[in-house]
């Protein structure tokens, strides 16, 4: 007999019900390497934060990539999206993303050299 | 902690790319600091006719979304792998995870060399950098790197080398000639 217990039995909320069965946000063009940082700002407009934006906004104290956040929270990317985009439309959240310069990439070089 | 401008967090993308079951999910295990993301779904009969298994009839498993590693270079400074879809009918991911990538390794199985095509013609018409690694599968006929080229019919500036994915220092090598690649095209757009 299988047991399907705890996380084995899957999510107990669905993951698009963290989101309001939306699939759309300002958050859809980001891009899977862009950098997510908190601004430290506070909730504006009576915006109240959910519980796995309130874990994003604990991650992104240091840049961190939204690949990294999909994969740390363990969500499907257009969920963690849908979320990223609330906390951006509140300026929550800044996200940059750099582009290589040929420092950047001689770096890079070297540094796989060395692993 | 702070970064200034010039210490902007950078992050880079490769992608690794190639026909079904030639190797991306061992690749990208083979080199990163940590697993794959994997989303992977066993192999059934809802792929039957879909999924071609020919010379593969070993692999129970299929990537469905992404695999995912990511290597730190320093503080700062980290390069992403991600294995792009091998089935045709996730080519709808592809524009995304392509836009803004440093650079593209299409695996090639020289038993199913027509199976990269797709992705060939894909990087040549977005003018995404590239390499063509051939993966030495056990069984597999070595074909010298230049007859792959010939048969693949590529571009004399694209290189082309052999490699066994299962290998840390061969998948090393493998994204160090990437990295080269995409170098010399950055240092040639702006020259």
């Amino acid at each position: 007999m299988t047991n399907w217990m705890d996380e084995d039995a899957g999510p107990v909320v669905r993951p698009y019900a963290l989101i309001g069965g939306r699939t759309r946000s300002s958050g859809d063009k980001l891009d899977l390497v862009a950098m997510v940082t908190s601004t430290r700002g506070a909730p504006s407009g009576g915006f109240v934060p959910g519980p796995e934006q309130e874990r994003i906004l604990a991650m992104v104290t240091t840049p961190t990539s939204v690949a990294d956040v999909a994969s740390d929270l363990n969500l499907p990317l257009g969920v963690v999206r849908v979320l990223l985009g609330d906390l951006q439309d509140h300026k929550l959240i800044s996200i940059g993303r750099a582009s290589a310069s040929e420092r950047i990439l001689k770096e890079v070089i070297n540094g796989l050299r060395a692993l | 902690m702070d970064f200034g401008p010039s210490d902007e967090p950078v992050a880079l993308k490769i992608l690794i790319a190639g026909g079904f079951g030639v190797g991306k999910t061992t690749l990208v295990g083979a080199i990163s600091e940590i697993r794959p993301l994997r989303t992977e779904e066993v192999l059934s009969d809802r792929g039957i006719g879909i999924d071609d298994v020919d010379g593969v009839e070993g692999k129970t498993t299929t990537t469905v979304a992404m695999d995912f590693g990511r290597i730190t270079i320093r503080e700062g400074l980290v390069v992403y792998l991600f294995g792009t879809p091998g089935q045709e009918r996730f080519w709808f991911m592809w524009d995304e995870l392509s836009y803004g990538a440093l650079g593209a390794v299409v695996l090639a199985d020289t038993r199913r060399l027509t199976d990269c095509f797709p992705s060939i013609d894909y990087f040549e018409q977005r003018g995404t950098p590239f390499i063509v690694a051939v993966n030495c599968f056990d069984g597999a006929d070595r074909h010298e790197a230049e007859d792959v080229r010939v048969a693949l019919d590529l571009d004399v500036d694209v290189p082309v080398l052999l490699c066994d994915v299962r290998r840390r220092v061969s998948a090393k090598t493998v994204l160090v000639t990437l990295v080269e690649h995409s170098l010399r095209v950055l240092t040639a757009s702006q020259s």
